[in-house]
């Protein structure tokens, strides 16, 4: 490797548009690139190997074809006096091409040509390739999808089993803190109330009211066809109060909120503040679980009721505005055909939501270990899987609630 | 001192060449009219009190911090210069960060072989052989290969992040505070690996470190960050003899006094 540097020592040589730095400075760049060489050379002595050029990383893939090339023959001995450069890379690949000696490894007195140095790298390579070849890696075949098949079964069990231990010993915690008013963290309460609950109004009010919007337009592009278009009342009524107001809003938080609680809570586990807490005394079900937990309890009640709202004033406007039933009439036929059932059908459900997505969200975070992606994973993980809850919920109220005849 | 006797270090063979460096965040300037040299093949370090930006200096070299004033040289590129300096430099230098920075989705031989993949094209056998030699290099065991990072200890993730630094086997090796973190054994076998690796490839090694014991014994120079620039750049006794409040409080304190006994009672004298 030429080195083309030429450092003046006087400051006033240096170049006026960069100051203090040597005009005649050179990039360093390896002279020529001499393609790296190996030959079967026959002399009087016997069969020798040439070694010539660069031997480094850049042209292993030339490099390694060389050798493949000249391994049939097994030369006496290697002449490398001609390498212009070796590297740790090439000098691996040197060791591959030298006969190997009484025990089996490649016999360094065979390389004739070598600085001393070389020789050392030479020395530390070959030490360094000694030794256990590392595990392949598993290979991806059909028992390999069977295995994966079978591990998703048994990690749904397990998740299962989990979160049943989880709501435990949430019950029990919250049990024991229950009876003690100073325990019971209310900053924190009040914390994820407004992270919760407050911060997320306008997105759950909006996407309810667009929702109500769309039901009342396929209702009455449906309804009008019998002749009973005033029912998209009844139908909007019934939709958001029953079920599209709470799993909405209960959508809602688990995306925004039970995300945060696992991202919050794995990030802590991360950085070992979960072990600090713990190491001080404290219950950290008590205090990062149960506020979260209180927070929700609160907060999704009030925003199912304001997506229920929000649904209904979506159905309002528009038909107000292309269906000819005015406000007055809507509301009016709202009241006369709804009875207040339905709407505690629907708010009934808030708190279970809250606490599946609670539960979720915060166990997910406890899982989280080690790295920076497995905190993404989790997220990921506990925005599924309370989705998922929610909806498998509502389905099993939908049936109990219908055969109740409520 | 370095092994590749077509680039035996002259006095002022320097790889890096930083001059009039300034570095600010907002108002609270880090370096000011900053110079410094490393020559090729030594092993400088750099020590600092906490906020004189010896990272910032770092960052500013290898090109991942644009500094606000001066310039900078690595093997005669410009860090913040064209397409082509930058991706000479990224060829031919390797940081290894203070967390060994692992790409944590991989595991220890992917991680050696991104680097790999990125710059040269290889057959799929020969660049696990690569990978291999270099996991071997750095002293890992070889069943830590298809080990995830979460799944090392500290000492291995800085091996395994050593290894990945040595992928391209680059001609400068950054190392932010490699012993940090490691206990007394561990710190002194990775100097120890740092020195016979310095010797065996020829590298030229800029080495942040706190460790004083790092600094006695595998340290050829020491370049003192102070009062926003090089305060002097030598060998460790000129640096240790220059009158300097920082340089008193930090080479005659009761740990530095030990460090030194230690590395005399050794009786092998710095580079």
């Amino acid at each position: 490797m030429s080195l083309l540097i030429n450092r003046r020592k006087r400051r006033d040589a240096f170049h006026p548009e960069e100051p203090g730095l040597d005009a005649s400075l050179v990039p360093m760049t390896q002279a020529v690139p001499m393609l790296p060489r190996f030959e079967i050379v026959r002399t009087s002595a016997g069969i020798v190997s040439v070694a010539r050029g660069t031997w480094t990383v850049d042209h292993a893939a030339a490099l390694s074809d060389e050798l493949a090339a000249a391994s049939s023959t097994q030369p006496a001995a290697i002449d490398a006096s001609g390498l212009d450069s070796l590297d740790s890379t090439g000098a691996m690949l040197l060791l591959k091409a030298l006969p190997l000696d009484a025990s089996g490894a490649p016999d360094l007195e065979r390389v004739n040509g070598l600085t001393p140095q070389r020789i050392a790298l030479m020395r530390r390579v070959a030490q360094a390739v000694d030794g256990d070849s590392p595990p392949p890696m598993a290979p991806a075949a059909l028992n390999a999808l069977l295995a994966n098949i079978g591990a998703a079964m048994l990690s749904i069990l397990d998740q299962g089993r989990q979160l049943l231990g989880f709501l435990g010993l949430l019950i029990t915690t919250w049990l024991r803190v229950l009876p003690r008013p100073a325990r019971w963290r209310l900053t924190s309460v009040v914390h994820h109330l407004e992270q919760s609950g407050l911060n997320a109004v306008p997105i759950v009010a909006l996407l309810s009211f667009l929702v109500g919007a769309v039901v009342a337009y396929l209702g009455a592009t449906v309804l009008a066809q019998f002749g009973a278009g005033l029912y998209t009342v009844d139908l909007i009524g019934f939709a958001f109060l029953r079920e599209f107001g709470g799993l909405l809003a209960a959508i809602l938080v688990a995306g925004r909120s039970g995300s945060a609680f696992t991202a919050q809570i794995g990030a802590m586990k991360n950085r070992e503040e979960i072990d600090a807490l713990e190491t001080i005394g404290l219950d950290p079900i008590e205090v990062l679980v149960l506020p979260r937990l209180a927070a929700l309890l609160v907060a999704l009640p009030i925003l199912t009721f304001i997506a229920m709202m929000a649904g209904l004033l979506g159905g309002m406007a528009v038909g107000a505005t292309s269906l000819d039933i005015s406000p007055v009439l809507f509301i009016s036929r709202l009241q006369e055909s709804i009875p207040p059932q339905h709407f505690w059908v629907g708010m009934v459900k808030a708190p279970f939501f809250a606490l599946l997505i609670a539960l979720v969200g915060c166990l997910e975070g406890f899982k989280v270990s080690g790295s920076a992606e497995s905190v993404g994973t989790h997220t990921t993980s506990s925005v599924v899987q309370s989705i998922f809850l929610v909806i498998l919920l509502d389905a099993i109220c939908a049936v109990v609630f219908m055969e109740l005849d409520w | 001192m370095s092994a590749q006797p077509t680039c035996t270090p002259a006095a002022d063979d320097s790889v890096i060449q930083v001059r009039g460096l300034a570095n600010r965040f907002g108002t609270q300037v880090v370096h000011e009219g900053l110079d410094l040299d490393v020559r090729r093949g030594e092993i400088l370090g750099v020590i600092g009190g906490s906020g004189t930006g010896k990272s910032v200096l770092m960052r500013s070299i290898v090109g991942l911090r644009r500094p606000n004033e001066g310039n900078v040289r690595v093997l005669g590129f410009d860090p913040h210069g064209s397409e082509e300096d930058r991706a000479a430099i990224e060829r031919r230098t390797a940081v290894l960060f203070q967390e060994g920075a692992l790409f944590s989705s991989l595991d220890v031989t992917e991680n050696v072989e991104v680097a790999l993949r990125q710059h040269l094209d290889l057959p799929s056998q020969l660049r696990g052989d690569i990978a291999r030699l270099k996991i071997g290099l750095s002293g890992l065991p070889m069943d830590a290969a298809r080990k995830l990072p979460s799944e090392l200890s500290g000492g291995m993730k800085k091996r395994a992040g050593l290894a990945r630094a040595l992928a391209l086997d680059p001609d400068i090796l950054f190392l932010d505070e490699p012993t940090a973190g490691l206990d007394p054994v561990g710190a002194a076998q990775f100097d120890e690996l740092i020195l016979t690796l310095r010797d065996a490839l020829g590298l030229t090694v800029f080495l942040i470190t706190h460790d004083l014991d790092t600094l006695f014994t595998i340290c050829d120079r020491v370049a003192v960050l102070a009062e926003r620039r090089v305060l002097i750049n030598a060998p460790l006794p000129e640096v240790i003899a220059l009158p300097h409040p920082w340089i008193r409080e930090y080479f005659h304190g009761p740990r530095a006094r030990a460090a030194q006994n230690a590395h005399d009672a050794a009786g092998t004298p710095p580079a």
